[in-house]
């Protein structure tokens, strides 16, 4: 398996995030829960599995309140789940002291799927695109990235947005976050220089391929 | 000024506070209710700088509430007085709240109990107590008649005095007070004693 399965987000060869199929896997197995909504009320119900001989069967609780008005039914990992119960609830009674009102079921419930996405998504990612033709955008950085500092990263970002947008620093934005400077955006200008080096390097790249290699 | 005492009776515990919002010599509203629920059998009645008061109790009253869903049992009142000490007691180093509490509850085994926290995080166990200038007389009062083991009818007696009292003797008295009680039924309002009713503004249209 070769340490795909180890870190969350990293993903195997054919593109499966093991740690996330397993957490599935964990659910799937775990006790079936159900949840039934009528007029009037809602029903929760969850498979209890028989407890050791010597355990309270009281001590093993899977449906909890988290505020007098919302309660939570679970299946999977009974360790996993008492963290993010208890996390919600602590956010429960924060809603009420920062806004005077208990929180909607739609809040918490948000709440709590975003604590879940921070634990399987949240990888950091050293280059990504997003939006339109971002998939040949990352096959460009896929081939292209190198750790690089200060312009050459500039430059870099700059060359992958060429692989789908008119070159010019009027079709680009660039912003820049440093230690020092905070964000800065760059002036077209700027943008433009960069641009113009980008293109010199990739005429001089060409020329080199068609010229017919110098005696070496 | 501030007026806000206490005291056990058999099996029940009352609170009483009065209703003024003040600000320099300008009375702002005569109906502030200074006493709070902290859960089902507990109130807490707090007195000093109204913006601390409101901060600290609700913070208070929200991790009574987180403990009882974390551990499916409420806490005891000695537990939430404990809780509230120490909650002053580390405030008092950095960003003090300007806060005095008297804290009612009733317990199934214990019964009721009354706990005493100035804003210095200290803590006594009481039978009767009293903060504010209306302490100077509600505290005389209940000194000549308080014995343990009242009725409710003889500690609402004794209440009435001291607020007569207090009306009679202190220059600054406000208007209006709260009375609250908890016994073996829960925490409730008992009544209020008003000698003035705020003016309702005149409805627009």
């Amino acid at each position: 398996m070769a340490r795909y399965d180890r870190a969350i987000t990293v993903f195997s060869p054919d593109g499966h995030l093991f740690q996330v199929e397993y957490a599935l896997e964990a659910v799937r197995k775990g006790n079936a829960a159900v949840g039934v909504r009528g007029t009037d009320n809602v029903v929760l119900g969850v498979e209890k599995k028989s407890t050791a001989k010597l355990q309270d069967s009281r001590s093993v609780r899977k449906i909890v309140n988290l505020d007098d008005h919302i309660a939570l039914a679970c299946a999977g990992l009974k360790a996993d789940a008492r963290v993010l119960i208890n996390r919600a609830r602590v956010e429960c009674q924060s809603h009420r002291l920062t806004v005077e009102d208990p929180c909607t079921v739609e809040y918490i419930t948000r709440h709590i799927a975003g604590l879940q996405q921070k634990y399987t998504q949240s990888g950091a990612w050293k280059a990504n695109a997003t939006g339109r033709n971002s998939n040949s955008i990352r096959e460009f950085l896929e081939k292209n990235f190198k750790e690089t500092s200060g312009q050459e990263t500039v430059k870099l970002a700059i060359r992958a947005l060429l692989e789908v947008v008119e070159s010019g620093g009027k079709n680009i934005e660039v912003a820049v976050m440093t230690k020092q400077h905070g964000l800065r955006q760059l002036e077209e200008a700027e943008i433009d220089a960069i641009v113009a080096e980008i293109e010199a390097e990739k005429a001089a790249a060409e020329a080199a391929k068609k010229a017919p290699p110098k005696d070496t | 000024m501030e007026c806000v005492f206490g005291l056990v009776g058999n099996d029940f515990a009352i609170v009483v506070a009065d209703s003024s919002a003040v600000h320099s010599i300008l009375v702002h509203k005569s109906n502030e209710d200074k006493i709070m629920f902290l859960d089902s059998h507990k109130l807490i009645a707090a007195s000093g700088e109204p913006g601390d008061r409101v901060q600290f109790t609700e913070y208070v009253q929200k991790n009574v509430a987180l403990y009882q869903f974390r551990n499916g049992i409420p806490l005891t009142t000695a537990a939430a007085a404990n809780f509230t000490r120490g909650e002053l007691a580390t405030a008092l180093r950095k960003n003090p709240y300007s806060v005095n509490i008297l804290l009612a509850g009733y317990d199934k085994e214990i019964g009721p109990s009354l706990y005493y926290i100035d804003y210095i995080a200290t803590l006594h166990k009481l039978e009767k107590g009293a903060f504010g200038y209306g302490s100077y007389f509600s505290l005389s009062m209940m000194d000549r008649h308080f014995h343990s083991g009242m009725s409710v009818e003889e500690a609402i007696d004794l209440v009435d005095k001291c607020i007569n009292e207090i009306r009679l003797r202190l220059v600054v008295a406000p208007p209006n007070f709260v009375i609250k009680i908890v016994d073996k039924d829960g925490a409730r309002e008992y009544a209020w004693r008003e000698s003035v009713k705020d003016t309702p503004a005149p409805s627009a249209e």
